[in-house]
């Protein structure tokens, strides 16, 4: 199978970046050292090629109560067009089928999907809009492949990026808190990101990538792989879809129940009945973060050994070059105490249980 | 292109060996691993005394991103490890044939090294793995 390219790609191999095949694109893994990379972020500005994931505009009259029935979290918390709202898009089993942000706009919404999971979310996107089509105004979901995205993260990220943005934009960005977002023609820019920094995600025409990459190297942030991107995103706690989540498991064993607006109590979202069964039950198990004590580096999938509270798993791990040592995210029995072993190939290595996030804006928020 | 020494001897597996004025051999991974592992994070040395059998797993080398083994390239007897990878597993991006060394054996077999390959066949070898 070929591989896609995103518009920069070659711009990538000709600054010697490592390519890898990430969900059948060819991406940037690091462009020369991973950790040199994480730190830029935390301690400067880093630019990522995230064209990769898609944007999917949803509109329509029927695009409001559509998007209440979709997605676990309730876009009528979106009380003004430039907000931003985190959410989960679950099966009729409660499990996850992706984790989205979806922005309000002056007429509609844009939502924007992970890449791995591109052509299952828009089938499970467009059948649902086909089986509400009787009782639902209309609604037009349109894949926006005529778009690029570039996020640029770190505490220099938004005034190094300011000045690059079109000049309509710059005083509008300058002004957004986090989670808003403004935009202007095929230019739209929010302060959301991936990393636990403060920054700005770029939706911009592929017709000007290339040259919106260039100045912001030319002002000095730095390409940053998505080995660093994996990195900085289990420091800042957040889950990777497929490895600390996936359809066969809820966002309530995921830190993601902030995430599940329960109220109103009479808004039908597909998945709720299953979630209000598991919360009745009760005994599910959490996402935990873990540092290790010992000696050696947590990965994912490795087994958890809570004692008396019984097994679990960690979901992902690394060493955080931030911390110094390793770190994971974990989903273990609710019940669980402080401590926990991990069998790293064979050895119990202790782990204390922490609450994610790790480090947030440059940080540590852990003891060590 | 990686670094490859002339005077060394190369393992399949990517390990290289240095043979000692006293007949020990210094046992390392080569420039193209430690490249292709990206940074080291830790090293899991193995312990001094230990009997390794020649293509047995030996010692642990991980990256940021993945766990790799290290594979004793010929048989003998852990004399040695270095110590310094414990906090600093970095040594090894940044001098694999130097002061990224990992261990010292006495080998069983004072000519098995022999065996190995040798610079040129190194070089031919990652062309052929591409």
């Amino acid at each position: 199978m070929t591989l896609r390219r995103t518009t920069l790609h070659a711009t990538h191999e000709a600054a010697g970046a490592r390519m890898v095949d990430f969900a059948g694109w060819s991406m940037p893994v690091h462009y020369g050292s991973q950790i040199d990379e994480h730190h830029a972020v935390r301690r400067q500005a880093g630019m990522f090629d995230v064209s990769h994931m898609t944007v999917v505009d949803v509109d329509g009259p029927g695009a409001r109560d559509y998007l209440r029935h979709l997605l676990a979290n309730d876009v009528d918390k979106l009380k003004a067009a430039g907000r931003a709202l985190y959410s989960c898009m679950l099966n009729p089993e409660g499990g996850v089928l992706d984790d989205l942000i979806t922005y309000r706009r002056a007429d509609g919404y844009r939502v924007v999907v992970n890449a791995a999971t591109r052509d299952k979310d828009l089938a499970w996107m467009r059948d649902v809009a086909a089986r509400l089509s009787g009782t639902l105004a209309p609604v037009e979901i349109r894949e926006r492949d005529d778009l690029d995205m570039i996020a640029v993260q770190g505490p220099a990220a938004r005034d190094l990026c300011l000045p690059l943005l079109p000049e309509s934009l710059r005083a509008p960005a300058e002004a957004l808190t986090p989670f808003t977002a403004t935009e202007d023609g095929d230019w739209f820019v929010a302060r959301t990101g991936y990393t636990g920094e403060d920054g700005f995600e770029v939706i911009l025409p592929a017709t000007a990538t290339l040259s919106f990459w260039q100045a912001l190297a030319a002002a000095g942030v730095r390409p940053i792989g998505l080995g660093a991107r994996d990195t900085l995103r289990l420091e800042a706690g957040m889950n990777l879809y497929g490895t600390d989540m996936d359809e066969q498991i809820s966002p309530l064993e995921s830190g993601l129940g902030w995430t599940v607006a329960w109220t109103p109590a009479d808004r039908d979202f597909i998945g709720r009945q299953a979630l209000e069964r598991q919360q009745a039950d009760g005994a599910h198990r959490r996402l935990v973060g873990l540092v290790l004590e010992g000696r050696g580096v947590l990965r994912g999938h490795m087994s958890v050994s809570a004692g008396e509270a019984g097994q679990g798993e960690t979901t992902s791990g690394s060493f955080s070059p931030t911390l110094g040592v390793s770190i994971a995210l974990a989903r273990i029995p609710a019940d669980a105490g402080e401590r926990v072993t991990v069998d790293i190939r064979g050895k119990l290595v202790p782990a204390k249980v922490v609450k994610p996030p790790f480090v947030r804006h440059g940080k540590a928020l852990i003891d060590l | 292109m990686s670094n490859i020494p002339a005077e060394l001897r190369y393992a399949p597996s990517h390990e290289w060996v240095r043979k000692e004025a006293d007949g020990t051999l210094t046992i390392g991974i080569s420039d193209h691993a430690q490249e292709l592992l990206g940074d080291l994070v830790f090293v899991e040395t193995p312990e001094v005394g230990a009997h390794l059998d020649a293509g047995g797993a030996c010692a642990v080398v991980e990256s940021v991103k993945a766990a790799s083994d290290v594979y004793a390239p010929v048989a003998g007897e852990v004399v040695a490890v270095n110590e310094q990878l414990a906090d600093s597993p970095e040594l090894v991006n940044g001098d694999a044939y130097g002061d990224g060394w990992i261990f010292r054996i006495k080998p069983t077999d004072a000519v098995a090294v022999e065996a190995l390959m040798d610079a040129d066949a190194y070089a031919a070898h990652l062309e052929a793995e591409g």
